[in-house]
């Protein structure tokens, strides 16, 4: 079988969607081989995926459910902050991951051929099998406190993909940015530190609209993460709707934000192995 | 079938060269306040400097076909654009004018052990670093045990490599990349690994491989594997073809290219690892001239970003088929580098040094004490040649003749009757 194959200045464009298709095999070894380098030669192994989240949500749920008496929704607070604390983990590593994979693996981009985004998205895929993992947590806790799902879980992985999709515009924005710009790796820790309390991880949207009207529940809604722990917190507690105006702009912003992290990605992916 | 395996045609790769940073990567910071000075320039009505930003071209024009089944070697001195044209070979990088049509599945081992990762066991590695290259999952399965066997680490697959020593480490990565079954395999160096017996090994590997039809491109500064492996030369200067055809020719036109080159070596640009900064032969005559039989003296300065505990240098004098014909080293006289961050000047001398008449130059391995790390290694660089003192009366002298010389006494003995 011989297959042609012609380089040519500005010709990648063209075969570049197939590509990743016929590179999907690295992308699976390379996820592969970031989920067993992650809790390489750690005493407890996997379960600092469970432990981690798992201490957020009683630090947030003691302060913010116990001391300060936020209102929740009619469901224990600890499962409110556990539905928001998840996918928030999920967003924060993927994040952070894959704006480090490029450089992080420099010398596979300057030395070896592939479409380069397979790396930031394999980064997101390691993150997501720690969500998976922690997912644990919020099954602990809703047996632990009695509470039933209702149907609405079954549209739980909508929402898990609607983070993918978050995590991955980001992603793709700042990993790009950060091979030419390495000013970028000390922003990233900022954004998610910051991220952390301008996302409703600790409190939920209905707080603030008690306290700011509809206008500060969309003000809030130019978060990404607004949308996707809103609708963690329909499909799991089920007790509140969906505020939609809010949710559309903040899954319209996930969405432009994708769009955008692909365009500028495969804007400068051609000179990542020169600048690198 | 007329149809080349690979053509290349008016291919040409241009990279900026920015004067003013002096980092790899820009910082957002010096963006902004190259901004802000341009600003203040502007506002000030001052002349502007020259615009910092020229245009190297790495490669210009470079044409050549290659058929199916031949082994080319690529030749050239460092920076003649070798690695640029593998590198556009390989889609690392996209070249800024021509094109390259392939016509088949091209595998590149632009450096041995490529995507290993030290926390991973060896088994692990071994499918890693084959999806890296572009096998497939059932074909690293199918060549799993032969991979194993060729290494020779049977015992420690389920270890993790960061615990291999080096030679192990680099036999591992190797034994991977031999068995890639791509129709075009794209090698850059890469036999300058392990010990002689695996060298051996490795190159018989190669050989076996071009034997089986496959199409191979070559680059290495190593004469000598070049002439053992390959039939046909392309030979690159300043980023162009210079010579196309057997690889007898081509060797005899780059050592003659070689051998324009200044006497003396410098490097350019910055030292991120110990390296050469600068290499000198200092007893040469006017015109890089050696007597055969005078002293030879020769003065190195390595650059060492960091302290090395004991580095080694060595030095090969190379003749101009590309035989080592001295080997130099420092080492076994209790002389390093680098025990402090900087630079270490280090000095040979040999006082009567009998060499043939011919061109020769300096090859230069710069590492730390066996086991560690190979940090740079030069070749054909401080070009000379070599004399004798007295014209001979009868035959003259050649340099083909011979590798080695000594100081003769002859004595004619009465002939018994």
């Amino acid at each position: 079988m011989m297959e042609k194959l012609v380089i040519e200045a500005g010709r990648s464009e063209a075969h570049y969607w197939r590509d990743l298709w016929r590179f999907r095999e690295l992308f699976g070894f390379l996820a592969w081989r970031d989920i067993l380098v992650r809790y390489k030669q750690t005493a407890i192994g996997v379960a600092w995926a469970v432990i981690r989240p798992l201490l957020t949500i009683l630090i947030g749920a003691g302060i913010f459910g116990g001391l300060a008496q936020l209102p929740s929704d009619g469901v224990p607070y600890a499962v409110l902050v556990c539905a928001g604390t998840l996918p928030w983990y999920f967003f924060s590593s993927a994040l952070s991951e894959s704006a480090n994979s490029l450089v992080g693996n420099a010398n596979l981009i300057s030395k070896i051929y592939f479409p380069r985004m397979i790396l930031p998205a394999s980064a997101v895929v390691v993150a997501f099998v720690d969500f998976a993992i922690s997912l644990v947590i919020l099954g602990g806790l809703m047996l632990w406190y009695g509470v039933m799902p209702s149907w609405r879980l079954l549209t739980l992985p909508l929402f898990i993909l609607l983070g993918f999709v978050a995590a991955m515009g980001p992603g793709l924005l700042f990993t790009a940015l950060n091979v030419k710009y390495r000013d970028f790796r000390y922003i990233i820790p900022f954004v998610v530190q910051f991220g952390l309390f301008i996302s409703p991880v600790f409190y939920s949207t209905t707080a603030i609209q008690e306290r700011f009207g509809d206008t500060g529940r969309v003000i809030v809604a130019l978060n990404p993460m607004v949308g996707i722990i809103d609708g963690f917190r329909w499909a799991i507690c089920g007790t509140t709707d969906i505020h939609w105006p809010s949710f559309a702009l903040s899954t319209g912003l996930s969405v432009l934000l994708l769009v955008l992290g692909v365009w500028y990605f495969r804007r400068t992916e051609k000179t990542f192995a020169d600048v690198i | 079938m007329a149809e080349p395996i690979i053509r290349v045609e008016n291919l040409g790769k241009c990279y900026r060269i920015h004067h003013e940073t002096r980092e790899r990567y820009t910082a957002l910071r010096d963006v902004i306040t190259n901004k802000a000075k341009a600003f203040w320039r502007g506002a000030n009505r001052e002349p502007r400097t020259a615009n910092a930003d020229e245009d190297f071209w790495a490669l210009k024009d470079v044409s050549f076909e290659v058929k199916q089944g031949e082994v080319v070697g690529i030749i050239g001195r460092n920076g003649a654009g070798k690695s640029t044209l593998l590198k556009i070979l390989s889609r690392i990088t996209e070249p800024t004018k021509g094109r390259i049509t392939l016509n088949g599945r091209v595998a590149s081992l632009l450096e041995v052990g490529t995507g290993f990762h030290p926390e991973l066991t060896g088994r692990e590695n071994i499918f890693l670093n084959g999806a890296i290259l572009g096998m497939t999952k059932a074909e690293i399965r199918s060549k799993f045990d032969e991979i194993v066997a060729f290494a020779e680490v049977e015992k420690f697959l389920d270890t993790p490599v960061k615990r291999y020593s080096s030679g192990m480490y680099v036999r591992l990565a190797f034994a991977v990349a031999a068995h890639l079954e791509p129709e075009v395999l794209i090698i850059d160096e890469v036999l300058a690994v392990g010990d002689t017996a695996f060298q051996n090994k490795c190159l018989g590997k190669m050989q076996s491989v071009s034997k089986s039809g496959r199409t191979v491109l070559f680059v290495s500064h190593n004469i000598s594997s070049l002439q053992t492996l390959c039939d046909r030369g392309v030979v690159l200067n300043a980023g162009q073809v210079a010579f196309d055809g057997s690889i007898g020719d081509a060797i005899r036109e780059y050592s003659k290219s070689v051998n324009k080159a200044d006497a003396s070596y410098c490097s350019s640009g910055k030292h991120e690892t110990p390296s050469v900064l600068k290499m000198e032969i200092l007893s040469l005559l006017p015109g890089g001239v050696h007597v055969s039989g005078s002293r030879f003296t020769l003065r190195v300065i390595i650059a060492s970003p960091v302290p090395v505990k004991n580095g080694c240098v060595s030095i090969q004098i190379v003749n101009q088929s590309g035989a080592p014909v001295l080997h130099l080293r420092p080492y076994d006289h209790g002389v390093f580098f680098g025990d402090a961050a900087g630079c270490s000047t280090l000095e040979c001398m040999i006082e009567d040094c009998w060499l043939n008449v011919g061109s020769y130059s300096l090859t230069t391995y710069v590492s730390d004490p066996p086991g560690g790390q190979l940090y740079e290694r030069l070749s054909g660089i401080c070009p000379f040649s070599v004399t004798v003192e007295h014209s001979p009366a009868m035959f003259g002298w050649r340099p083909e003749a011979c590798c080695y010389v000594a100081p003769e006494k002859w004595v004619s003995l009465k002939v018994e009757s």
